[in-house]
């Protein structure tokens, strides 16, 4: 039990996490004080959330390559109420945030159960189409800080016990999928229908809805992240966050979530986003150009794949050897 | 397969040909109905020159297409061909400072392109790798190397004669571009449609397991279709080098989505196993003619986007939508 956990892909990305950071702090002590992993920890909040929704759907066989757009669409939408509507509550802005998230995940979600059209297709789609949508939304103009209301760009910023708010959402989004997929039928459902979905009809899963479910949170997630983006870097533009779903399937495949479907866990998804943001962070400090940070995702999606695939094969069963050995090939 | 195959080299089956037929030439009536809008809609349409500018775009997206319809018929998909293209004209824009010569700057972006493409082919062939989160991570790669190489900067500065690649024109209004995308179309035809080579690409998409043990090289027809694409890229770099005239590390930005679109719209299953060259040359069109219809009118271009973007999903929900209300 206890080997298991330590060859599990999660200890192993905590030892490299580890290293990381005091690789970095044998050069610069100044990266590891707490007030700087705040900030480290702030900076990734938002890959963290949407890592959570993406690995859900990445769970069930899917992918969604419009959290991005969506996050960018949404951001826009409360950026626009916020300067019509000054006076608008916190509260009511998230709660919007939240049901214009998941009704552009649900629609990812109706295509991909309803039409079973394949969700790389689905997503490439609305990607371009939530992208486009914010440019007639906002005439391509960009809403700036000095427009926005002092409590709307406040919020994520708040400090509660010493955290930015920010950081408690991603801390409470992270405990409350921990829980949904391991204490509800639905959590077990994404495993069950992302490890074989003939098996998950047979058990009387709906395949098509829980692939509609993931999205529709994976929505949702980025609908919230739109919110505190916006909020955050207080200026909302059709550019914003253009190529981030990118770096949060780099996170999920970091984090040992198996393209394929059925295999990994949320835990994985929080550590791979985490070991993304402790780069991101260290490039400056370390004197790296930023540059650099696009080829080390994307060389950190290569690796992290080709790794996936060694250690989900030695795990199969072999019954056929020779068969199957040549049908790898 | 038996010897009917010879005779309807497009399909395996009868009825599916049958539908298959009619989706190029719906596409094709698709094509012609949007010209003759263009032409009432803005009276600089019905112009040779024009015409002929309009082509440009889609020369070098389709060039690309071609290889990614027969690498989508076998059942894989590159989403790092446009990174192909920003790494191979970074490239050619690199080798400015020792003065190569023109035929030195061509073989770089193409060679470029090849490397990209056989990296592509291994991970995915080699190591048995899900060819999706491969080219998705290659994509950030590929763009990553450039943006390391360029920053925030560009290469400009290629020989003038350099330039014909983008702008030359063969004879009258038909560009260079052009007829290089008439001779790949036909050189792709024969490939898919006329050799042993395109029927093992047919049955890999249909069949991965049953190619194999029916003597199909699988591994090796899957790498060099990815070898195949990256070389693609590259010719397409190459043109579009020539025509902008300089290189930045966004260059081609977003293109993979646009040239997917066309080759679905082309009528190729984006599951595999079954499409045709034709009905990707039609899709070019198609998607060319609307992008300069539109431009005439003066829509910007994220507009458009979201045009295509409606376009890739509809295309393929429109007849699932008609199978559902028939069955």
């Amino acid at each position: 039990m206890i080997l298991r956990i330590l060859k599990s892909r999660e200890a192993l990305l905590i030892a490299v996490i580890a290293a990381l950071l005091a690789l970095i702090a044998s050069r610069f002590p100044a990266f590891i004080e707490p007030t700087n992993l705040v900030n480290v920890l702030t900076d990734t909040s938002p890959l963290i959330i949407l890592a959570l929704g993406q690995a859900i759907v990445i769970l069930t066989r899917c992918i969604d390559l419009s959290v991005a757009a969506n996050l960018a669409l949404v951001g826009m939408v409360c950026a626009m109420l916020n300067v019509a509507v000054p006076g608008l509550p916190i509260p009511l802005i998230i709660l919007i945030a939240l049901g214009l998230g998941a009704i552009l995940g649900a629609f990812n979600g109706i295509l991909v159960w309803k039409l079973g059209i394949p969700p790389i297709v689905v997503t490439l789609g609305t990607l371009t189409i939530y992208r486009g949508l914010i440019f007639v939304i906002s005439d391509g103009a960009w809403v700036n800080a000095h427009e926005m209301s002092a409590s709307f760009t406040g919020f994520p910023r708040a400090e509660i016990l010493g955290l930015p708010i920010l950081a408690w959402l991603a801390i409470l989004a992270s405990i409350a999928f921990l829980i949904i997929i391991a204490r509800t039928p639905l959590g077990r459902a994404f495993y069950a229908v992302g490890g074989n979905p003939h098996a998950a009809v047979y058990t009387g899963i709906n395949v098509g809805k829980t692939q509609f479910w993931a999205f529709v949170l994976s929505g949702t997630l980025a609908g919230l992240t739109g919110y505190l983006w916006v909020a955050r870097y207080s200026v909302a533009y059709v550019d914003i966050a253009r190529g981030f779903e990118l770096e949060v399937v780099a996170a999920c495949v970091i984090g040992g979530i198996a393209i394929a479907g059925g295999a990994g866990s949320i835990l994985g998804a929080i550590l791979g986003a985490l070991f993304l943001g402790i780069i991101k962070n260290a490039l400056p400090v370390v004197g790296i150009s930023p540059f650099w940070q696009l080829a080390i995702s994307g060389a950190a999606i290569v690796i992290a794949v080709a790794f996936n695939a060694r250690a989900g094969r030695a795990k199969g069963r072999v019954i056929l050897k020779r068969a199957e050995a040549e049908a790898l090939t | 397969m038996n010897e009917t195959v010879r005779s309807i080299p497009d399909r395996l089956e009868n009825p599916a040909l049958k539908a298959f037929k009619s989706w190029e030439t719906l596409l094709l009536a698709v094509a012609i109905a949007i010209f003759i809008t263009n032409s009432f809609l803005s009276p600089y349409f019905l112009n040779a020159w024009n015409l002929s500018d309009a082509t440009f775009n889609f020369t070098e997206k389709a060039m690309i297409a071609f290889a990614m319809a027969l690498l989508i018929v076998a059942g894989e998909i590159d989403l790092s061909v446009a990174s192909i293209i920003a790494l191979a004209s970074t490239a050619m824009g690199w080798s400015l400072q020792f003065d190569p010569s023109v035929v030195t700057l061509v073989l770089i972006g193409l060679g470029t392109g090849l490397l990209c493409g056989a990296f592509n082919g291994a991970l995915v062939t080699g190591l048995g790798l899900p060819s999706i989160v491969v080219t998705i991570g290659t994509m950030s790669l590929f763009r990553g190397i450039s943006y390391i190489v360029l920053g925030d900067q560009g290469y400009r500065g290629y020989p003038s004669e350099f330039s014909f690649f983008g702008q030359g024109y063969v004879w009258w209004v038909i560009s260079f571009e052009f007829a290089l995308f008439a001779a790949l179309a036909v050189i792709y035809y024969v490939l898919l449609h006329r050799t042993n080579f395109g029927r093992t690409v047919y049955a890999i998409g249909n069949n991965p397991t049953g190619a194999l043990f029916s003597g199909i090289r699988v591994a090796r027809v899957k790498f060099i279709l990815f070898l195949l694409t990256g070389l693609m890229a590259g010719v397409a770099a190459v043109c579009l080098t020539a025509r902008l005239g300089s290189t930045r590390p966004t260059i081609a930005l977003g293109w993979e989505l646009e040239i997917v679109t066309m080759v679905v719209l082309g009528g190729v299953n984006i599951l595999g196993g079954s499409g045709s060259i034709p009905g990707v040359v039609i899709a070019a069109f198609v998607m060319g003619l609307v992008t300069f219809g539109l431009g005439l009118l003066n829509v910007p271009g994220i507009v458009m986007s979201i045009f295509i973007g409606a376009l890739l999903i509809g295309v393929i929900a429109l007849p699932r939508l008609w199978a559902m209300r028939r069955g």
